[in-house]
């Protein structure tokens, strides 16, 4: 029996050396417990819209009702758990490893930013508890500032307090992978996981203050009435969408940007190879993020904006796109002649791309002026950002969970439940959400509670899709937890994978590293790492 | 359940046909590109399998060529899809001179039309087949969107403003309405139809309905009502700008600017009659901020349009955020 090796779980048992806790793992961890917390209640709210529209009449719950629902639903997935999702847990845990480096660079300010998104999270419960929101997430003015009889105050202040968590997590990661890179860690050897992060950590800084303060704005002319964009009182209701979707759709990327980082690990983990195109991919992540401050107009092209601002909206969109087929295309490439292994991350990692793909194109789609004026605001909006969002982040963060639960936990999961929860999920989201293409054309408009009669079938199709949906979300839930505790115990490199967090134990020791790690290779190096275990 | 069940939308419109075109050719090349992807990932993935335990994969250059190819040609398609949608954008937005004006008001959660000749009517819209038809729309609170599908046309109602679309109906029949913009608690129930009539049904109808007024009509009587003349006449000298002749043109404020002359510039006017001062008159006008509904407004401003004759047909081409944007 050797002795009990002491890691960054068992190093402590007590509640305060979680609550007070500066590991940057151990925070990791508290987020997780936090955003899981809520993407479960957001998906209670997402069974439960689905119930309703699975008849034509708006039967189940009253619309004043259905509205407080798919309200509560988008607030809590956006802000509470699609973007800090893979930043604050995965990032969060893995980026001072990924750059050896013993925790970020601010780690008090780290533990801080749970406890404001804690803060802001609570307020909304709280909100929800009264009554809730009805004015969907994007709060659209007069609607939201003037009209509202609902908890719009709590529920945007909430949103304002989450903000600055989120601010403070990029703040921390663009200073730790600045300065905290191990000897030898150049740039252009950094893993593409944080690249992606880096790139992540801009959109965040930069535009996280612009919804904070077109949210104050609302609460302005809420309670103080101060005519800002009522045009009763003076104000241009079209603002509003100018600064909200400076930041929300910069936010999208936020939400994708780190899922792309960790599909770049998994496929190259799972090829065993060198990513092909390093410096395209990791300049396509800048590129996006970049060129993502530049085109909110695509979300007033019907909203009286002028035809030329249109125009120029519509072009810099595509531009987007290109980034994006680059990323796709070289981590196709980067298959080819790999050593390529059908583990669940990597189904995780394939199912990303399909989805992610037809997202994508679907987006190309909508920025096309003609085709936008149509679906503009019907569930073909609604079907595409779910592929984004839910097709990419949340496949990409639930890949990343896959991949990285053995350094987190020191166990492994089930290997059979967890293929089939990565088909479960990928057959029950195509289910879901294929449909809502398809209702969306044929001109079904978002945020409905009743609808006619024609559409119910795809209807029901999409709400039969989405029970399948919940049980492949169930499934990792329950293996998960298990295998903290019988599941079989993981070495330090259960996959064979590159990269520094493969080097250390799992769970990682709480200073990570015995002594300081120099890097001599490139990112992703599979041939040098062989060669140096056959020497 | 399975009662009409379409997959495809109506088609109503010229338009209808041109989007329908342009969505199948983007689907094709969305199908081809999902498919090449597909393929490429799943038979790499089958013929590269690991084969065994410490199998490693190949190493290989970065081709730059292939990176060039592979943005390059994504960016030529989409900008060529690029083209084909403003170019539909631009007309869908720009109505035709010879469109026949009829005013929209959204509400919660009502849509409220008047037809020039004067004929008032809740939800359901009756047109007469073959005619261009421009709608100008407002809201008399939040913000609502004036969506038929089988026109493929959509345009968000704003209070405060006007904003307006066209359509030329290519078939009779009765066509869903819907609102697009989510606008409150009843806002899936904010439903009504277009109902596109051969042209003499469509006169028939009308005549049933034994409007007291034309729109313009209407505007003239407000424009007595209010006095307006007293002032705006066309031999007042200096009091006020005189309005015959004036719609389209490009007139010098007060403050070294100059304004189009168009239905957003005259509704400010009225309502807000200092925001914009013409040159060389004295701020007398009083607002009428509160007196007036959106339709008299509209009802005054038609007839104001009327005043310079041909005004209806040069009416100011975009349609569409032809207001405050391109004044501030």
């Amino acid at each position: 029996m050797q002795a009990r090796r002491v890691h960054y779980l068992n190093v402590d048992y007590g509640v305060k050396s979680w609550l007070l806790t500066k590991d940057h793992k151990r925070i990791a961890i508290l987020y997780l417990v936090s955003i899981s917390f809520f993407f479960a209640i957001g998906g209670m709210m997402a069974a439960l819209i689905r119930l309703e529209l699975a008849t034509p009449a708006g039967d189940l719950v009253q619309p004043d009702v259905y509205n407080r629902l798919f309200t509560a639903h988008g607030v809590i997935m956006i802000f509470l758990f699609l973007i800090p999702s893979i930043p604050a847990v995965l990032g969060n845990f893995l980026i001072p490893i990924m750059i050896g480096a013993k925790d970020l660079a601010f780690p008090k300010l780290n533990l801080a930013s749970w406890y404001v998104y804690n803060l802001g999270a609570a307020l909304m419960m709280w909100a929800l508890l009264r009554g809730g929101a009805d004015t969907g997430w994007t709060f659209y003015t007069p609607y939201s500032s003037m009209y509202a009889n609902s908890e719009v105050i709590l529920t945007a202040l909430g949103a304002f307090i989450v903000g600055f968590s989120s601010i403070m997590t990029g703040i921390n990661f663009i200073v730790t992978i600045h300065r905290m890179r191990a000897p030898g860690l150049t740039w252009f050897r950094l893993p593409l996981f944080v690249w992606a992060h880096y790139a992540t950590s801009l959109i965040q800084v930069l535009g996280t203050p612009v919804v904070a303060i077109a949210i104050l704005l609302v609460a302005a002319e809420r309670l103080l009435h101060i005519g800002i964009f009522d045009p009763a009182l003076g104000g241009d209701p079209v603002l509003f969408q100018h600064l909200f979707w400076f930041y929300s759709h910069p936010a999208v990327y936020i939400m994708i940007l780190p899922s792309m980082g960790v599909m770049s690990e998994l496929i190259t983990a799972f090829s065993r190879k060198r990513i092909f195109g390093y410096r395209f991919v990791a300049f396509s992540s800048l590129a996006i993020a970049v060129l993502g401050f530049l085109v909110w107009g695509h979300h007033l092209f019907v909203a009286s904006q002028s035809v030329l601002a249109g125009v120029i909206f519509s072009v810099l969109t595509m531009l987007v796109a290109v980034p994006s087929a680059v990323k796709v295309f070289n981590w196709t490439a980067t298959l080819y002649k790999g050593s390529i292994s059908w583990e669940t991350p990597m189904l995780y990692a394939i199912g990303y791309v399909g989805l992610f793909v037809i997202g994508g194109l679907t987006g190309t789609m909508l920025a096309t002026l003609g085709f936008d004026i149509h679906v503009h605001d019907t569930y073909f909006v609604v079907s595409h950002f779910h592929y984004i969002m839910v097709g990419g982040a949340v496949m990409g963060y639930l890949g990343g969970l896959h991949f990285w639960w053995p350094k987190i936990t020191g166990r492994l999961y089930p290997a059979f439940w967890s293929k089939i929860s990565a088909l479960l999920i990928f057959v029950g989201f195509n289910l879901t959400f294929f449909p809502q293409f398809v209702v969306g054309y044929l001109g079904m408009p978002r945020r409905y509670h009743a609808y006619p009669e024609e559409f119910q079938v795809l209807n029901v199709l999409s709400s039969a899709g989405a029970t399948v949906l919940a049980v492949g979300y169930l499934l990792p839930t329950i293996y998960f937890i298990w295998s903290m505790r019988y599941g079989e115990r993981a070495g330090s490199n259960p996959w064979g994978a590159y990269g520094l967090e493969w080097q250390i134990p799992s769970p990682p020791p709480t200073h990570n590293f015995e002594e300081k790690p120099v890097v001599t290779t490139e990112a992703y190096d599979y041939y040098t790492l062989k060669e140096k275990r056959v020497a | 359940m399975w009662k009409n069940f379409p997959l495809f939308p109506d088609k109503a419109t010229e338009l209808a046909a041109e989007v329908d075109q342009l969505t199948f050719v983007f689907l094709a090349i969305a199908l081809f590109f999902s498919l090449l992807v597909a393929t490429l990932v799943i038979y790499f993935a089958i013929r590269y399998r690991r084969r065994s335990e410490g199998q490693i994969g190949e190493t290989e250059e970065t081709g730059i060529w292939l990176e060039i190819v592979w943005s390059v040609i994504p960016l030529v398609i989409l900008l060529g899809m690029f083209f084909w949608g403003a170019k539909i954008y631009i007309k869908a937005y720009r109505p035709p001179a010879d469109a026949v004006e009829y005013f929209v008001t959204g509400k919660q959660w009502m849509w409220k039309f008047q037809h020039p000749e004067g004929n008032r009517e809740i939800n359901h819209l009756h047109v007469p087949v073959g005619q261009r038809i421009r709608l100008t729309m407002t809201s008399e609170d939040v913000i609502h969107s004036f969506f038929v599908p089988a026109f493929r046309v959509k345009a968000d109602v704003l209070p405060g403003r006007f904003t307006s679309i066209w359509f030329e109906a290519n078939k009779t029949g009765t066509f869903t309405l819907f609102c697009a913009e989510f606008c409150g608690a009843e806002h899936s129930q904010m439903m009504g139809s277009v109902i596109v009539m051969e042209p003499q049904d469509y006169e028939q109808w009308l005549a049933a309905g034994q409007p007291e007024q034309t729109v313009i009509g209407s505007g003239e009587a407000l424009f007595a009502k209010y006095v307006c003349n007293t002032c705006h006449f066309p031999d007042s000298a200096a009091r006020a700008p005189i309005l015959q002749g004036i719609w389209g043109k490009e007139v010098a404020l007060s403050d070294g600017e100059s304004v189009v002359v168009d239905a957003n510039y005259v509704r400010e006017s009225i309502l807000e009659p200092t925001a914009k001062l013409v040159k060389g008159y004295q701020p007398l006008m009083p607002t009428y901020q509160g007196q007036l509904s959106e339709e008299e407004l509209f009802q005054l401003i038609s007839y104001v349009r009327s005043l310079t004759s041909g005004a209806a047909e040069s009416e100011d081409s975009v349609a569409v955020g032809d207001s405050k944007e391109s004044e501030e």
